[in-house]
């Protein structure tokens, strides 16, 4: 791209009158920053003073109680999050990895060009979207909610997701190694698996775990399809409750002890996926020199 | 969205760059491969064609029903089983655009920032902190919205916009201030795509050729002069990509806005009024719609809402895409 000159003529103001327009919008710029990193630290702040104070064990280990009754906790919406992320990964990592994988390989071939454009395209469909396309599918059929619709939504979710973030971490493997591995004499489905795939590894569990975070906090999708469970359940043909889902219903109710909980719920929600980023990058800084940032 | 071709380049890939084929480069481990990852490549565009079909034939009973009507009717009434979307639709469109007007500024005040003025060791601390943003769950928002946001904008923002800046008398800042309404889903909305626009915006501005920039100072520009003509035209199209990919995300997004909007299918010029979008008249609805039209009714918001994030989306990505550097995600 050619240096663009812009078709501005020159204005006949003093030196002045310009360094204070710079000096003023230096500091209006400086005000954005301020004021950009603002709603994260108030969010942050709320968080704590309001969910500190109800977290304990029981909040892990027990079950929710009754309106009316106080106490209890949220672990089966604990765990039903876990076997929806589980599920979900399941799905997501496998193809988002793959396709990933053709994208890097087959850079320009028409087919790459089209799945790397489309696949930012599903990375911007709307989450409630779906959400009736898993229940049109998957619910509507069967004629009961379960644990494994809201799975697939998720792992749908995540496919972009990896498959973009494992094209790029395949991208920085360097030819020549890629290209050793082949002159003695591998064949190129082993170059690819153990070589290029291998090295890239760091880079792709970072990328993995990012994507985890993503939709670990996902209710839209789940609201028709896991649907949500008061009670105990492990089962995938079964509804089953999330934490994003649960806090949903609690910041909804009318009940000051609902909302205590729904403080808590997204304290260790945000807790989770804090936790799950910082292991992200720690992942990638040990072993590839920052190269995920 | 036809071109579901696979197996296009597998003549070339087949043969070893000096024309003869080994042993182990024909050999069945390589065809699995092959395949394997080309079917998983595949998969994505069959899924977003898949979603868009099934979503579109669940929709079709009320299309078919309501026509233009569906688009342009502002009855919503599952007892007499009369669906018109306006409102819904005008509820989306307000809502994200506002939330731009309020996020784009601050967002690529932060970029600019970040590229051009930040200090070395706050330049980290600071886009982490903004990128943080993208990684709170929707919910989460919607529950700070309801206990945070809302009692700060019914007490001290809402007063403030009508009665001290005397903006009541504009059809836009009347009535009373209940909290809930277009404006609290605007807000949140506004810093839900905050770190979307500015990543974007981030990366472009960091791409531009130092030489732009050296070009600029040594013809005697301030600094501001330099990120005015030299840096931000540069970026343009890629910061304009960066702000309708956060209009996408505003358009789609459903919880936060479900919980802070209020929740009213009327069509009101002032933000202080309730509102409804099209995801959050899903995600409200759709669980206790027991007719099959009303089921159908709502699926066609989904379709509606699919098709104009899929438009705009790909406006975004292939804006972002023509600024010339590898496309990123």
């Amino acid at each position: 791209m050619t240096a663009r000159v812009h078709a501005r003529a020159p204005r006949p103001r003093s030196l002045r009158a310009r360094r204070l327009v710079n000096v003023a919008m230096s500091g209006l710029l400086g005000v954005a920053a301020i004021l950009a990193t603002l709603p994260l630290l108030f969010l942050l702040w709320h968080l704590l003073r309001e969910g500190a104070t109800s977290i304990d064990l029981a909040f892990f280990t027990r079950m929710p109680k009754p309106v009316g009754e106080s106490g209890g906790g949220m672990a089966n919406a604990i765990v039903g999050t876990l076997i929806l992320v589980g599920t979900a990964t399941s799905i997501g990592l496998p193809v988002g990895i793959g396709a990933g994988l053709y994208l890097a390989e087959q850079r320009g071939a028409r087919l790459a060009t089209s799945v790397r454009f489309l696949s930012d395209v599903l990375n911007g469909m709307p989450s409630i979207v779906m959400g009736i396309f898993a229940w049109h599918i998957l619910v509507r059929p069967v004629g009961h909610f379960s644990a494994l619709a809201g799975g697939a939504a998720l792992g749908a979710m995540m496919i972009p997701l990896v498959t973009r973030a494992t094209e790029e971490m395949v991208r920085t493997v360097p030819t020549a190694l890629r290209e050793a591995a082949l002159a003695l004499g591998y064949p190129r489905w082993r170059t690819s698996v153990a070589i290029v795939l291998r090295t890239a590894l760091p880079g792709i569990v970072t990328a993995a775990l990012v994507a985890i975070a993503r939709i670990a906090g996902e209710t839209a999708p789940l609201l028709f399809t896991s649907f949500g469970n008061q009670f105990w359940s492990t089962s995938l043909g079964e509804p089953i409750a999330a934490l994003p889902h649960q806090i949903y219903e609690y910041a909804k109710s009318p009940y000051d002890d609902w909302h205590r909980l729904a403080w808590a719920g997204s304290l260790v929600l945000i807790g989770l996926v804090l936790i799950i980023s910082v292991l992200a990058r720690f992942v990638t800084r040990s072993r590839h020199g920052g190269v995920g940032d | 969205m036809t071109t579901v071709v696979p197996a296009a380049p597998e003549p070339a890939e087949a043969a070893p760059p000096d024309g003869t084929r080994t042993l182990e480069g024909s050999s069945i481990g390589d065809r699995i491969y092959r395949t394997l990852t080309t079917a998983f490549a595949v998969a994505i565009p069959v899924l977003l064609v898949f979603i868009a079909f099934e979503v579109v034939a669940a929709a079709w009973p009320a299309l078919r029903q309501f026509g233009v009507g569906f688009l342009t009717s502002s009855e919503w009434d599952p007892v007499r089983l009369q669906f018109g979307a306006a409102p819904m639709i005008y509820g989306t469109i307000v809502s994200s655009v506002l939330a731009l007007i309020l996020a784009a500024p601050l967002a690529i005040g932060v970029a600019i920032w970040l590229s051009e003025f930040s200090p070395r060791w706050l330049r980290q601390p600071v886009s982490f902190l903004v990128d943080l943003l993208a990684a709170i769950p929707s919910v989460v928002y919607g529950l700070w919205g309801i206990f945070v946001l809302l009692p700060i904008l019914r007490e001290t923002i809402m007063p403030f916009l009508r009665d001290t800046l005397g903006l009541g008398n504009t059809p836009f800042f009347t009535g009373p201030a209940y909290g809930n309404s277009m404006l609290g889903a605007a807000v949140i909305l506004a810093i839900m795509i905050l770190p979307y626009i500015s990543a974007v915006s981030r990366e472009v501005l960091m791409a531009v050729p130092r030489s732009q920039r050296e070009a600029a100072l040594a013809m005697g520009a301030t600094k501001w002069e330099m990120i005015r003509d030299a840096v931000v035209p540069y970026a343009r199209s890629g910061i304009l990509g960066g702000i309708i990919l956060g209009l996408g995300r505003a358009l789609g997004e459903t919880m936060a806005v479900t919980m802070l909007i209020g929740n009213r299918h009327e069509i009101s010029a002032s933000l202080f009024a309730p509102g409804y979008t099209l995801a959050s008249v899903i995600a409200n609805e759709f669980a206790e719609a027991t007719n099959e039209l009303h089921t159908s009714a709502l699926m066609a918001c989904g379709a509606v809402l699919l098709f104009v994030t899929l438009v705009v989306n790909a406006i975004a990505r292939w804006l972002v895409w023509s600024v010339g550097r590898e496309p990123k995600s």
